[in-house]
């Protein structure tokens, strides 16, 4: 397996986008993974899928404008280098 | 003046210069982790037992010249400045204070924790211990994590894999670097699943992320145990080798991990029942059953 660093980067970056692209109301909602539904209360087991739709939220919000600066110099750097 | 005077003089000045080096030094970390062994009682034994009265006259005339002294003050606090700056820039990015307690190491350490990495099976008491909340270093506590053999079994992996590599002819530079990397981006991944595994699963430890980069790069001792091994005795002895530094690495991280991870009471042993403790209990076993199938990815195409 001949791993490089810069395929992880480009690992990353995918797997980043493919995260962000999930959308909240068109396709979450629908299969119940939207981050309002599964958090019940205030108790301290919040279980494997409701740390996950956290996780799923975070990445969204965290990641959406530094994606777009990533993305964008991906795309530059492709045409330019190919 | 007579010379027991002078000898007197000397032996008092040399002390408490000696004391306000080592304190200063000291007050930067709470315990010393290396021993200072720069100014140190050799320099004053020295100056006790060498022939006191010619050498005592022009150090003392240097020292006691009022404007040598003023420069010699003025240039160790700029120097003192200059590197408290640089130390807390730099402590900005990489916590530098931070790693140098996983470097905190001596040659009886590494040799029992390498023998512990092999051998496991006779080990009874793995807690780490600690001292008023913080942990011991590793020179001090077998059961502690530490970064150095994983850093030297890192570059050791990846020099002997350009030997295995020479001696079936395959060799190019480049090829080593390949390795490097390879090695490197899977160590990565398999920090990064365990960081969200634990994530997920919400465990309180108190595991940070470069103990968890430790833990995985104890497992190149046995890459390197297997290579080698495979070497000199062909692939039967690659295989038996490997076969036993798998199991040990198997032993060692779940008697490691099972007192991070799992709650104090699954930890002695007692069955608790609940499904917190058996996600614990798969994360532990997945993680150690990682290191095997690494171990075994890593190696197989280096050995023909």
């Amino acid at each position: 397996m001949a791993f490089t660093l810069y395929s992880l980067i480009q690992t990353a970056i995918l797997c980043t986008n493919a995260i962000a692209v999930l959308h909240e109301e068109r396709f979450l909602s629908k299969i119940g993974w939207a981050a309002d539904q599964g958090i019940g209360g205030f108790g301290d087991e919040p279980g494997v899928k409701a740390q996950l739709l956290n996780l799923i939220r975070s990445v969204r919000t965290v990641m959406r404008v530094p994606l777009i600066i990533v993305n964008s110099v991906c795309i530059v750097l492709l045409l330019l280098f190919g | 003046m007579d010379f027991s005077a002078h000898s007197g003089f000397r032996q008092r000045k040399l002390p408490p210069k000696m004391r306000m080096r080592t304190t200063s030094t000291d007050s930067t970390e709470p315990s010393p982790l290396f021993e200072d062994t720069s100014a140190g009682p050799g320099a004053a034994g020295y100056g006790r037992g060498q022939d006191k009265g010619p050498a005592g006259y022009p150090a003392q005339t240097l020292l006691s010249d009022p404007m040598s002294n003023l420069a010699m003050a003025y240039g160790s606090s700029l120097a003192s400045q200059g590197k408290e700056m640089v130390d807390k820039n730099l402590d900005r990015f990489i916590p530098i204070s931070k790693l140098k307690y996983y470097f905190a190491v001596d040659t009886i350490y590494v040799g029992k924790k390498l023998g512990l990495l092999v051998f496991p099976y006779m080990h009874e008491n793995w807690e780490v211990s600690y001292q008023q909340d913080t942990p011991v270093a590793p020179r001090f506590d077998i059961n502690a994590p530490d970064l150095y053999i994983p850093v030297m079994g890192f570059i050791t992996y990846v020099l002997v894999a350009g030997l295995a590599l020479g001696t079936q002819n395959r060799f190019t530079p480049e090829s080593l670097g390949m390795q490097a990397s390879s090695a490197l981006v899977w160590l990565i991944i398999e920090v990064l699943a365990t960081l969200l595994s634990l994530y997920l699963i919400t465990v309180n430890t108190d595991l940070t992320t470069i103990d968890l980069v430790a833990f995985s790069g104890y497992k190149y001792v046995g890459m390197i145990v297997g290579v080698v091994a495979g070497l000199l005795f062909g692939r039967t002895g690659y295989y038996l080798s490997l076969l036993w530094c798998c199991v040990s690495i198997f032993v060692f991280m779940i008697r490691t991990l099972r007192l991070k991870i799992l709650s104090e009471a699954a930890a002695e042993g007692v069955l608790v029942r609940g499904a917190k403790n058996q996600l614990r209990m798969y994360l532990t076993m997945s993680i150690a059953a990682a290191q095997p199938i690494f171990m075994y990815w890593l190696t197989f195409h280096l050995v023909r």
